[in-house]
């Protein structure tokens, strides 16, 4: 190989094994990887069913026990920077790689891959920041991994209302609830960091050009799965 | 030239902010008829999954592109989904028995 191919091939690598899914091979790994955190996922899904609609006591009401109307908005927060992360994929298939710039006629300025991916950065944090001080207060007010701790406050409301509360089922739905957040909430943090470790090393540095932006679009089908299982355990968690 | 993104450059780019508006309205409608409604629990149930289902493809035909990749990497994310659905059914049979 000579030297003059080495430079090439460090700035743009060549797509490996085009033959099978025929896409490069970051994008396939991501897209197999993705395929298994499915069954992950479904795995603790599929507990919760059988425990939440096998046990014979009531299971908490909704919003009795969790801050839905919080949650709501964390959810919110969550598809914001699902938009946001598509949004700098966008930006550099488009070669925008700077941060914002005046647009002549119109009052808000466009945004480039630095800007949305800040965004997306700023909401995923934000998700996590908000998701610790639930967990914060949720356990404040006494509900653990092991339900109701005794002497807290929403272990008294739960002598007073067992079936409002789930008094019965609340070492359960303590144990599911948290790990299936928690799991959630891990890989959100993955993601955040992995973003922050390519804002600082790649994207600032404008490393990425419309001719290889492999990184954005690999850690962008990341977030928006991780968008899109917040969706289900959103519903089936909170709502449900 | 040898790009190394050249799976989605065929299609016209969806209107991602249209979508955002889908997903947050379903939310908001989904929310709703989790607090605010009268229905019955287990239609309730089947029309706040079914919320939840859309709002998913939603994200993953068009903010991973599904929508416009080929099939050979869309089975690669669909294979799953049989599986997973074995797996419930298995714990919930052995549930029952």
């Amino acid at each position: 190989m000579t030297q003059a191919t080495q430079t090439v091939d460090v700035m743009r690598p060549p797509f490996p094994a085009e033959p099978g899914a025929g896409v490069y091979s970051n994008k396939l790994g991501m897209w197999v990887f993705l395929a298994s955190d499915v069954m992950f996922f479904t795995a603790l899904i599929g507990s919760y069913i059988v425990l939440r609609f096998g046990v014979t006591e009531p299971w908490a009401k909704p919003g009795a026990v969790l801050n839905v109307p919080l949650t709501a908005v964390n959810t919110f927060l969550l598809i914001c920077s699902s938009v946001s992360m598509v949004k700098a994929y966008a930006a550099i298939a488009d070669g925008k790689k700077y941060f914002l710039r005046a647009v002549p006629g119109k009052l808000l300025r466009d945004g480039g891959l630095k800007f949305w991916l800040l965004v997306t950065m700023i909401c995923g944090a934000a998700f996590v920041g908000v998701q610790l001080v639930e967990y914060i207060k949720l356990v404040g007010h006494g509900f653990t991994p092991s339900g109701f701790r005794e002497g807290s406050l929403l272990a008294e409301h739960a002598a007073a209302d067992p079936v409002k509360y789930g008094a019965a089922a609340a070492g359960m739905y303590g144990s599911t609830f948290f790990t299936m957040t928690g799991f959630h909430g891990f890989h959100v943090t993955c993601g955040v960091i992995s973003m922050t470790y390519l804002y600082f090393t790649k994207v600032l540095p404008e490393k990425y050009s419309p001719q290889d932006y492999r990184g954005i679009e690999v850690i962008g089908l990341y977030w928006h799965f991780v968008d899109l299982v917040w969706i289900i355990l959103f519903t089936i968690v909170y709502l449900i | 030239m040898t790009s190394t993104t050249p799976t989605i450059t065929g299609h016209k780019r969806p209107n991602y902010i249209l979508i955002w508006l889908y997903l947050f309205l379903l939310t908001v409608v989904e929310v709703s008829a989790a607090f605010l409604s009268h229905i019955p629990k287990k239609w309730l149930i089947l029309i706040l999954l079914f919320f939840a289902v859309w709002k998913a493809l939603l994200v993953a035909l068009f903010f991973m592109h599904l929508k416009f990749e080929r099939w050979r990497l869309r089975i690669i994310f669909m294979i799953p989904l049989p599986l997973a659905a074995i797996l419930v059914t298995a714990a919930i049979m052995e549930k029952v028995w």
